[in-house]
Parts: structure tokens; sequence; C-alpha cells
């Protein structure tokens, strides 16, 4: 191979190459965190929040004029009973929070009172014996909820439940070699009995410093008397318009002294997801175009620098075909050329992605590069390269030999 | 002669169209990238309240000491907000030229029009002190005085929109609404005043919100008319007792608190009031742990609070990188572009061009490229904060907005970095020989 020419020709030309190894190492530093980023967020939008989302619509509903806890018990009571007459709607029940929600309460769990020993935070959802087949979640050890172990509380933080259900996750966190069925757990001074085991239900949060516990729930039979609550619906299939269309009015007609607010007091579930990873969204398209612009201008940039030197060098490269070099000579010459360059470049890319990857952990708490990527970035960069500098490459081929004998 | 670069750089780049169009549409790129994720940093890291942010403060007690942070997030900071016991304290104790306790609520509103659903409000319970000290802008009336503080008066201070919602726009001081089921009278309408970040209670409105601000009556009103807290309630322990009186009665922090103090010798002794503050509650046996407290001026208390989101300034570097890469890209094609005309260079040099002219003239070709790139920048800029509004955050993009100056720094940069690129383009060129050019020839 002619490696040794091509070696001595950039040494002619050392700023221009050295601008194009510069310009492929930063790309890729770039490219690969920003893939990173992309691939981070799609993973967590991709997750499954364990409930059967196409059947559920959330309502938040607001109490106006300050009613009392036993007031709220009834009215709370009548609302699901308006609920289930609404004509699609297969149940009901109400809770504080939903997953994805973006908003609800957090405990810690452990193997005694010891606020200090806790083992595992967990969201917490208040749960009635409707809420397992109205979420559609999956039982797959123990038992749901009676209705007589649905207690009522008043306020904040006093939940001292006697049984709970959680996630399989929780319980291989709490229960790590042993089934957690029947075991006491402490979310609270007094210990709760695990009666049933979930096989999946996320938390409300898609903060990424939540993500850590994100399968951590735990539903506690309650039913919350504050003036704000929600109502989660399931609805017959294919009725989720319908149902949507008329729950409101149904509401407001057995109640008016209430707030569903107009914006978004009633959501589909597909809209809580839509909302809770909007940022990630919106974060992984941003990061697509800046690498899509990124690999354009570089692969532009290539074959504006190679065009001239081919230019430069039309004269020489006459020589070389009238002294026999054939066609195939001259463009494996410039593919050889970028070839050297771009290996060049991805490897001060590599280096600097990698620092660029760890300076970005240290300022927003990213997680460490997979190799994978840096890899990934550089094979997209080689390809790139080649590509960019065919056509000018092929233009060089087919310069003919009697150039040797014209002056520029 | 200055014209005369300047034709002589378009006859240039008109020469090669190409690489012209490619330098331009990286400089504009680069420049357009970068200047609509400034613009978004720029919307969330800007001073709400420049002309007094370095004389408002946020205390801070720790109240829950080592153990009551062991989550690894805060390094040891006490917590962000205070308990009830605490705020009401230092309340009393009143130690600032002003200072307010505040919690957010969110009562609904009825209204008087019985055709009206009632209405959900966002707002705070303030001290009177919150209106003077945060210069807050009324359009009519003005905020309660300290006796309606201490009478926990009935009397509210609305935001222009729900006075637009409820009373059409006119003067309503003196009338009343219905908050939660009483009567209260309003006293001031608020003008225009949506400050960004949420600098006075950060803790609870995570800074940057749609919610609006409809609502502020006195803290002491809202406590006993049992509003409950609308922000965040952070426990290091269950509470004993049970509501929201329970929440008052325990250690739980969900109230941010804010003190004005005009100079650096009242921050002082601001800060040893609380410390001495702290070992008296120690000396009483509240607390079992060394003193930790903060006193944080607002600049500061914004930075440790992570108010810019981390995705703004992930997004302002990769796209600063952009920048750069775009560049690199724009230096490369001036080299190849300059030096392809040596042999130009070399009879100007030959008939007798100094080194600053052909400086000059290169130079002027590189402005050029900038300036049109900028030009390209500056639409890109416009559609780039128009969409940005459909991949950020709604409560965050909405800040972001063109004016003026975003313009000009954006021309600015363009003409300026291009500059930059070319000055080692300029530079090879004018180390051209004259005599070796004119020889080949």
């Amino acid at each position: 191979m002619q490696i040794k020419p091509v070696l001595a020709a950039l040494r002619h030309h050392k700023a221009g190459t050295l601008l194009i190894a510069m310009q492929i190492a930063l790309t890729l530093a770039i490219v690969c965190n920003a893939l990173f980023i992309i691939h981070a967020r799609l993973a967590r939008l991709s997750q499954p929040s364990g409930v059967d989302e196409p059947s559920l619509l959330v309502i938040g509903n607001e109490w106006a004029g300050k009613p009392d806890t036993d007031q709220i018990a009834s009215l709370i009571a009548a609302d699901l009973d308006t609920l289930r007459k609404v004509p699609g709607v297969a149940n009901v029940y109400a809770t504080n929070a939903v997953p994805l929600g973006n908003g609800g309460n957090v405990l810690g769990m452990g193997h005694s009172p010891d606020k200090f020993q806790r083992v595992a935070d967990s969201a917490y959802y208040f749960a009635d014996e409707n809420t397992l087949p109205t979420l559609g979640l999956k039982l797959v050890e123990g038992r749901n909820f009676r209705p007589d172990e649905i207690g009522q509380v008043d306020g904040k933080g006093t939940i001292q439940p006697s049984v709970v259900i959680i996630t399989r996750e929780l319980a291989r966190l709490m229960f790590p070699h042993e089934s957690a069925l029947g075991k006491p757990v402490y979310i609270s001074a007094r210990p709760s009995i695990v009666i049933g085991v979930v096989e999946r239900l996320r938390t409300p949060f898609v903060d990424s410093s939540m993500a850590k516990w994100a399968d951590n729930s735990t539903l506690v039979p309650y039913r919350w008397l504050i003036p704000f609550t929600r109502y989660v619906v399931r609805v017959q299939p294919g009725q989720l318009d319908e149902v949507m269309h008329h729950v409101r009015a149904a509401l407001y007609a057995a109640n008016r002294m209430r707030v569903i607010n107009p914006k978004d007091g009633m959501r589909t579930f597909a809209q809580v997801r839509e909302q809770a990873y909007r940022d990630d969204r919106g974060m992984a398209i941003l990061m697509s175009g800046i690498s899509v612009i990124l690999l354009l201008i570089t692969g532009a940039g290539i074959v504006g620098l190679t065009s001239f030197w081919v230019g430069q060098r039309r004269k020489q490269i006459g020589v070389r075909r009238a002294l026999g070099a054939t066609r195939h000579d001259i463009l494996s010459y410039f593919l050889t050329e970028n070839l050297l360059i771009a290996v060049c470049g991805v490897v001060m890319g590599g280096v600097l992605a990698v620092g660029l990857n760890l300076w970005l952990m240290k300022q927003f708490e990213i997680d460490r590069l997979a190799p994978g990527y840096v890899l990934a970035g550089v094979v997209t960069l080689l390809l790139l390269g080649q590509a960019a500098v065919l056509a000018p490459a092929l233009r060089a081929s087919r310069v003919s030999p009697v150039e040797a004998t014209r002056s520029v | 002669m200055l014209s005369y670069y300047v034709d002589l750089a378009l006859r240039s780049l008109k020469r090669s169209p190409g690489l012209t169009l490619l330098m331009i549409l990286a400089v504009g790129f680069g420049v357009g990238a970068s200047m609509t994720s400034y613009s978004v940093f720029r919307a969330v890291s800007g001073d709400p309240i420049p002309w007094k942010s370095s004389r408002l403060f946020v205390p801070q007690i720790d109240i829950w000491g080592p153990q009551g942070h062991l989550d690894d997030t805060n390094k040891g900071d006490p917590p962000e907000a205070m308990d009830y016991t605490d705020a009401v304290a230092l309340m009393r104790d009143h130690r600032a030229k002003f200072q307010s306790a505040m919690y957010q609520i969110s009562p609904s509103v009825v209204p008087a029009d019985p055709s009206m659903h009632p209405i959900n409000v966002g707002g705070h319970a303030v001290y009177s002190e919150f209106f003077p000290m945060l210069d807050v802008p009324f359009k009519y009336g003005s905020g309660w005085g300290t006796d309606s503080d201490e009478q926990r008066a009935a009397v509210v201070v609305i935001s222009s929109k729900l006075n637009q919602k409820l009373f059409a726009g006119a003067n309503s001081v003196g009338k009343t609404i219905d908050i939660d089921g009483k009567d209260y009278r309003v006293v001031g309408v608020l003008d225009n005043w949506n400050p960004k970040p949420v600098f006075y209670d950060v803790v609870n409105t995570g800074g940057f919100t749609t919610d609006q601000q409809d609502v502020f009556v006195p803290f002491q009103r809202a406590i006993s008319a049992g509003m409950p807290n609308d922000g965040n309630t952070n426990c290091s322990e269950i509470p004993k007792g049970s509501g929201f009186v329970g929440l008052q009665q325990s250690s739980c922090v969900w109230i941010a608190y804010m003190a004005e103090l005009d100079d650096k010798a009242a921050a002082a002794a601001y800060k040893d009031y609380l410390d001495g503050y702290f070992r008296d509650q120690k000396a009483a046996g509240r607390f079992s742990w060394p003193l930790n407290n903060r006193l944080r001026d607002l600049p500061a208390w914004l930075e440790s609070e992570h108010v810019v989101p981390s995705d703004t300034k992930i997004s302002l570097v990769v796209a600063l990188g952009l920048l750069v890469v775009c560049l690199v890209n724009t230096a490369g094609l001036l080299l190849a572009k300059f030096l392809r005309r040596s042999s130009e260079i070399g009879v100007r040099r030959a008939l007798g061009a100094p080194r600053a002219a052909i400086y000059t003239q290169f130079l002027v070709e590189a402005g050029t490229v900038g300036l049109t790139g900028g030009v390209l920048g500056i639409v890109l800029t416009w559609v780039g904060v128009w969409g940005v509004s459909w991949v950020l955050p709604k409560e965050i993009s909405s800040l972001a907005h063109i004016d003026l100056s975003l313009l000009a720094i954006t021309l600015l940069v363009a003409v300026i970095a291009t500059m930059l690129a070319g000055l080692y383009p300029t530079f090879r060129a004018s180390r051209v020989q004259p005599a070796l050019q004119l020889k080949t020839n």
C-alpha cells in the first residue's frame, strides 16, 4: 500500500490535515455523547408503567368550599357511584397519585420502625379493592385487598396499614432470597403484612434522580380524605372518547361545588405518559438534530477540503498517471489519505469523548459513557469520511495524463 | 480601500460558490444552534430582581442534623425549607429589615356569578413585608399592613389576571371574593408581575412553573383557615399529629423564608443571630448536633438549588460544541480558499503590497462570510426559538424570546468567530513568498 507517499504529502499540508482531524475528533466527541443522551432518554420513554394504559382515564377533582373530612368521605363515595353509572365505565377507584403522574408521596420501607434503617424508598398509592382490576395490575403472588380492609385517613403521614401490596421489584429488594408474602415490612411505627405482590407498577416520578427506584411502589388500603382526589377510571374497550365526553358533565351534574381543571383535570393515560416524558423526548429530538447537523457539516467540510487538494494537485496526478499509475491507484491514494487523517481524528476524538463525558458526569450527574457509543461513533465517522472523499477522489482519478504537460 | 477589499471578497466568494455556500451554512448553523440554546439559557439563568438580589437572603437552619439528610444529593446542607416552629420564631424575632415566611397555597375561588364554576387558583401565604421586600408592583391598592398580619385579617392581594377574570379588570380594591368558602377583602391588585424564576419560593415551585400566582393572603390567616400547603413537604420522620395541625407541630419542612439585609454588616449580624438561635434551641435540648446553618444571598441560593435545569445547560454546551466544529470547518475551508490564490497574493506582494494589506484583504473576506453566515444564523435562531416550544418543557421554552440584543449578539458572534477562524488562513496567506509564486507561473 502507498502509505509512505501519503504521509510525505500530508506533511506538506499540515494545517489542513490537522483541521480535518480536529473536526473529526470534535464531531466524534459530541456525537457519541449526544447518542448516549438520546439513547438514555429513549430507554426511559419506553419503560412500561405496569398498568393497562390504553383503557385508563385520570380525573383530578378538587372540592370547593372546604368540606370537612366526613363530608369528603361521602362526596368521594357519591362520585365513585356517579362514575360507575356513566355508560362505558368498567371500574373506578379514588387515589392520591398515578404512575408517571408526577406528584405523589414517598416513604422509606425497612425491616424495623427505625426511620434511619430503611432498606428502600417507595412511592405509595392509596388503593382499595377496585385498584387492581381498574389498573389491570398482574398479581403474581397473594391476594387483593378486601373491602373491609380499606381504612380512611384525613391528612398527611398518619397511615399505618396493617396490610400492603408491593411490587415484585420492591419485594426483591426487601426479601432478596425468599417470598415477601406474609412477611412484615415497616413504613410506619407498626408492621404491615405483605398480602400481595404485583408484577410491576411504576412510581409517579420520572425524574432521573428517582430512576433508581422507579419500580418501587406500595399500595396501601386507604381512602385519603383531603380536598383533592384523583379518580382513575377504566373504560370498556374502544369507549375512551365517549366516556371522556360524558364524565365531566356527569360529575358536575352530581355536584357543582368542585373544580376539575379545564386544562389538565381530565387526561387519558396516553396524555399522562406524553406529559411525563415531554422533556426527555424534547432532549432526544434536540440532540438528534444537532448530531445530524454536525455530521452533515463535517462531511461537507471534508468534501470541500479534499476537492481543494485535488484541484491543487492536478498536475502531480497527471504526472503519476503519465508514469503509469492506474485510476484505481489515484482513487485509493485519496481514500487512504482520508483514512489516515480520520483514524488520527477518531483516536483524538475517542479521548475527547471520554473526557467530555467525564466532565458532563461531574456537572450534570450523567452516567458513564458505554464503550459501544464511542465504537459506533468511530465507525460512523470513518464511513462518513470515506463517503465524503469519494466524489473528489473519483474526480481526481479521472484526471488525464495529459495534465502533466500543462502548466496551471 | 476597504470598499475595494469588500469588492475583492465578493468576487472571490462568487468564484467558488460551492465552497462559499458551505462556509456560510456552517457559520449559520453553528451560530443559529448556539444562539437558540443561549436564548433559553439566558431566559432561565437571568437575575429575576437584579437591583436588589444581593440584598435578599435565604436562611437555612439545620433542624434535622446529619442523620436527617442522609440523601447524598445535598452534600451536608441543612434542609432547604423551614418547619413551622422556626419560621414563626424567626418572624417573631424580626431581626432583618424586611422578612417573610411563605408557603404555597392552592385554594378555590367561587365566583359571585352562579353560572361560573369555582376555579382553582395558585398563590402564596405571606407576611406583609413580602411586598416591599420584593418591590412588588401594584396596579391598584397595595399590600396589607402589619396589623393585618397580627389580626389574621381576611384580606387578599390578587393578580391582574384574576382581577380581569373576576372583575373585568376594574379597580376591585375594597370588594370581596370568596376563597375556600370565606369572604376576603381585596386590598391590592398586582401589576403584571411574574418573575422567573419564582425566586422567592424555589423550594415549592421548583423555580419554573406554569402555575399562576393569583392570590396572596396573610400567612397566619391561611394557617388558621387551614389552607393546606400545596408545595413540597419533606419530613425526616412521620408527624405525630394528623392533618395540617400535625404538620405544623412536626419537624417537616415546607415553608420558604426570605430576608432583606442591606449591607455586609447586617448580613453578618443576621448570621450571628441565626447561629445564636440554633445554640439556644440546642441548649433547650432540641438538637444534639453541631451548628450547621447557612445564609445565602439570592444568586448563591439559586445556584445551590440548581434552578437552571441541567438539560438547558447540556444543550448549551452541546450547541457551543457545534459552533466550535463549524468554525474549525470554516477555518479549513478558508485555508483552502486563500491558499488557492497564492499566485494572486504573490503578484500583489511583488507589486509592493505590504503584509498588512494582505491581512486586511483576507480578514475582510472572512468577515464577509461571517456576516452572511450571521444573517443566516439570525434566521435559524428565529426558527429555533420558535421551534423550541415543542422540544423543551413549556414553562421554560415560553421564556425564551428574541430581542434586539439577541440579534446583535448573533451577528457579532458570527462575524468575530469567523474572523478568528480566518486568522490562521490569513497568516498563511500573508507568508506567501512573492518571488516563488511568480517563478512557478
